[in-house]
C-alpha cells in the first residue's frame, strides 16, 4: 500500500454557480521514502493540492466535490477533527515558502519546536531533544540558538528551524511547499542538500512543490507537472527532464535560460497562464500550444500511460 | 567615451540604535564600485539579496543619494546635479522595477501611466500626437492598443511588466536600469520579457544594466557580467568567460549552486558554509574569507585588490583562478 494515494481529487472554491474549480481530477501516489516533485506555475493548483493532504484548506471557501486522499489507507477527507489533529504534524509535516512568516515572532524558536514535540511525542519534549533536532538540521551552536527569537536568525537558519519543527514528530511524509524560493541560491543549495541528507537518514517521503525545474533534477524520483488544475505529465524525474513528452513540459524546459547555453533566442511560451475560473475549454494548454489542432479545444484529453511509468495528458505527444 | 561611467561610488546608510542616539555605524551597501557601460551593450549584475545590487542601480539614477564617488553620463557628472538640470538628464536613463504590481499607480490608466513620462519631458505637442505615441509604444512592447484605457489590476504580471517597459521607452532613453525585471514573473512568461528586452535593444540600441540574482538569466542576456558581494564588485568578465572560467571562489560557488535542468550534468555542488555576513560589520581582509573554502591566513587581514587576472577578466581575490574542489 502506498503511503499517500490521491484519487481523482476535485476541489472548488465557492459553491453553486460561483464555484471555481481549483483542482480538477488530480491523482497521485507517493510510496514510503519516495521523493515526488509537483511542478507548476502560480495558480495551477499545486499548493492547494499539497495542503489538502492534511486538509489544511479551510472549508468554506474550499469545497471538496470528489475524490479521496488516502493516507496510510485512511481517507483524510472523511476524518474527524481529532483524527486530523493527530495526522497534522504527526504523519504529514509541512515546510512553507516564507520561513519568516511561518514562525511565531514572539516565541523563542526552541519553545516553538517543543510545542510540536509536546503534541506528538510528549515524553520527548525536552531541551535535549530540541537541541538534537537543531543539530540534525545543521544549526551551529544549537545550545544558544534555542533561546533566539526568529528575527535574530537569517532566512536560511529560519528555514532550518522550520524543518526541525516539521521533523520533531518523525513524520512519514514531509510536504515542502517552495521551501527555497525565498532564499538565495547558495542558501538554497544548503537547504536542498539538507533535505536530501535527511531523507536518506530518516527514510521519510518528501512531496516537494516547486516551479524550478532545476530543483527537480537534483531532488526528485518522480515528477508531476500541473497546469490549470490538472496533472498534464507524470513521469520518473530523469526521463522527464531528458525527454519531456507533453508540449507544456517541453515548452517550460525550453523557456528557461541555461548556464553556458549560448545567446540564442529563448523559446517563450506565448500568452499567459490562465486564471482559475477562466480555463479554456478542451485541453487547457491548447491556446498556447505550438502543436494544437482544432479538436484540442473540444474535449479535455485524458491522462494516459503511454510508456511504462510515463503518463501524458496529450494525444499528440508523439508530434515533435 | 563610455555612455555611463561609475567611479568609486559609495552608498553608506547610517544605522541608528535609538531615537536619540548618535550615528556610529553605517551599512556599506555599495562600497567603492567602479565600472563603465558602452552604448548599446548589456552589462549584467548578479549577487545575493543584501549585496547592494539594487542600491547600486538606484544610486546611478539618483533615487538614493550616493555618499561618495561620481556617476558620469556621456562624460557629464550627474552626481551633484539637482532640480531641472537632473530632470532633463533623466530622459537619457530610465528604470524598470522588479515588482510590476507595486511600480504602477493603481489609480492611473495605462494611457496616463505612459503619457505621464511624455508630459514631464514635453515630448508631444498635441493631444492627438500624444495618444498616437502612446498607442505606438504599447504596440512596440507587445500590448494591444485597445488596453490603453484599462487599469493595472486588469493585467497579468507579464503584461504589467510590459507597461513598465513602455513607460521607460516613452522618453527614448539611452540606458535602462533593469532591476530584477523577470524574477516576479511566472517561468513561462519570463522568456517573453527577456526576448522583448533583447528585441528592443537591437531596434533602438539601448544599453542595459541588468540586475538579477539568477546567473543563468544574466548570462543569457548580458555581454559582460559583474558579480557583487557585500557591496563590492568581486569579479567582472565577458559573460561566457565568467561561466566557463570563474576566477573568484564566490563566483565558482554561485555557479555550482544553481540547480540544473540537465540530468546528464555531472557538475558538483560547492556548498558554502554560513550566511552572507552583515554589511554593518563586514569581515576584515577579504569580505568573503569566512565562507571561502580556500581562504588563507593573509585573506583574513589583507583586502584583495581588484585586478586584471587575465585579459579583460577582473577579480578581487588573492588566490584568483584557484579551482575549488567540490565535495559530495
Amino acid at each position: 500500500m502506498a503511503l499517500l494515494e490521491i484519487k481523482d481529487l476535485k476541489m472548488d472554491f465557492g459553491r453553486g454557480a460561483d464555484a471555481l474549480r481549483a483542482v480538477d481530477g488530480v491523482s497521485l501516489t507517493i510510496g514510503a521514502g519516495e521523493t515526488v516533485c509537483l511542478v507548476g506555475e502560480s495558480g495551477c493548483g499545486k499548493s492547494v493540492t499539497a495542503l489538502s493532504i492534511a486538509r489544511l484548506v479551510p472549508t468554506p471557501p474550499a469545497n471538496y466535490v470528489g475524490g479521496e486522499i488516502l493516507l496510510n489507507g485512511q481517507d483524510v477527507l472523511k476524518m474527524s477533527g481529532g483524527q486530523l489533529r493527530s495526522i497534522r504534524g504527526g504523519v504529514v509535516s509541512y515546510v512553507f515558502q516564507e520561513p519568516g512568516a511561518s514562525l511565531n515572532p514572539v516565541f523563542r524558536v526552541g519553545n516553538q519546536i517543543k510545542e510540536s514535540l509536546k503534541l506528538h511525542r510528549p515524553e520527548k519534549a525536552t531541551d535535549e531533544e530540541v537541541i538534537r533536532l537543531l543539530k540534525l538540521v545543521g544549526i551551529p551552536a544549537p545550545e544558544s540558538r534555542i533561546r533566539n527569537y526568529p528575527f535574530e536568525m537569517s532566512g536560511g537558519m529560519q528555514q532550518r528551524v522550520m524543518i526541525a519543527m516539521a521533523l520533531a514528530s518523525e513524520p512519514k511524509l514531509l510536504v515542502a511547499d517552495e521551501p527555497t524560493t525565498a532564499l538565495d541560491v547558495t542558501i538554497q543549495a544548503q537547504i536542498l542538500d539538507l533535505l536530501h541528507d535527511l531523507k536518506q537518514r530518516l527514510g521519510m517521503a518528501i512531496l516537494l512543490i516547486t516551479h524550478n525545474l532545476g530543483i527537480v533534477g537534483d531532488m526528485a524520483d518522480r515528477v508531476a507537472v500541473m497546469y490549470a488544475g490538472q496533472i498534464v505529465e507524470l513521469s520518473p524525474a530523469s526521463e522527464l527532464l531528458r525527454r519531456p513528452l507533453h508540449p507544456y513540459t517541453k515548452a517550460l524546459i525550453n523557456s528557461v535560460p541555461k548556464l553556458a547555453g549560448g545567446a540564442d533566442r529563448l523559446s517563450a511560451i506565448p500568452g499567459n497562464v490562465p486564471r482559475i475560473g477562466n480555463f479554456p475549454p478542451g485541453c487547457r494548454f491548447a491556446p498556447r500550444c505550438p502543436i494544437a489542432k482544432p479538436e484540442c479545444s473540444s474535449a479535455i484529453p485524458e491522462l494516459l500511460e503511454v510508456e511504462a511509468g510515463r503518463w501524458v495528458r496529450c494525444p499528440f505527444w508523439k508530434t515533435p | 567615451m563610455s555612455l555611463l561611467e561609475v567611479k568609486n561610488l559609495k552608498v553608506h546608510f547610517p544605522v541608528k540604535h535609538g531615537m536619540f542616539s548618535r550615528v556610529h555605524e553605517f551599512v556599506k551597501a555599495v562600497d567603492d564600485v567602479s565600472f563603465a557601460i558602452q552604448a548599446g551593450e548589456t552589462l549584467g549584475l548578479v549577487g545575493e539579496s543584501g549585496c547592494g545590487k539594487t542600491t547600486l542601480g538606484r544610486a546611478i539614477v539618483r533615487l538614493v543619494e550616493p555618499t561618495a564617488g561620481s556617476v558620469l553620463l556621456n562624460g557629464e557628472d550627474i552626481t551633484r546635479m539637482g532640480g531641472s538640470e537632473l530632470r532633463a538628464r533623466r530622459r537619457k536613463f530610465q528604470m524598470i522595477f522588479q515588482d510590476p504590481y507595486g511600480s504602477l499607480n493603481p489609480r492611473m490608466t495605462v494611457e496616463q501611466i505612459v503619457g505621464e513620462a511624455l508630459d514631464i519631458h514635453k515630448l508631444t505637442d498635441s493631444p492627438s500626437a500624444r495618444l498616437k505615441r502612446i498607442l505606438e509604444l504599447l504596440k512596440d512592447v507587445g500590448l494591444d492598443p485597445v488596453y490603453a484605457q484599462r487599469y493595472p489590476h486588469e493585467f497579468s504580471g507579464g503584461q504589467r511588466q510590459r507597461i513598465g517597459i513602455a513607460r521607460a521607452l516613452a522618453v527614448e532613453p539611452e540606458l535602462i536600469i533593469c532591476d530584477e525585471p523577470v524574477s516576479a514573473l511566472d517561468v513561462s512568461v519570463q522568456a517573453q520579457i527577456i526576448n522583448l528586452l533583447q528585441d528592443l535593444q537591437q531596434q533602438r540600441g539601448i544599453a542595459y544594466l541588468f540586475i538579477a540574482h539568477d546567473l543563468a538569466v544574466v548570462e543569457h542576456i548580458s555581454r559582460r557580467v559583474m558579480v557583487m558581494y557585500l557591496g563590492k564588485i568581486v569579479e567582472t568578465a565577458e559573460a561566457k568567460a565568467i561561466i566557463r572560467e570563474p576566477q573568484h571562489p564566490y563566483t565558482q560557488a554561485l555557479i555550482s549552486a544553481i540547480p540544473e535542468v540537465d540530468p546528464e550534468s555531472k557538475r558538483q555542488r560547492i556548498l558554502l558554509p554560513g550566511d552572507v555576513p552583515s554589511p554593518i560589520h563586514p569581515p576584515p581582509g577579504c569580505p568573503f574569507h569566512p565562507r571561502c573554502p580556500i581562504a588563507e591566513e593573509r585573506c583574513k587581514t589583507e583586502v584583495p585588490v581588484f585586478r586584471e587576472v587575465k585579459a579583460a577578466h577582473w577579480a578581487a581575490c588573492h588566490l584568483a583562478g584557484t579551482r575549488i574542489e567540490a565535495k559530495r
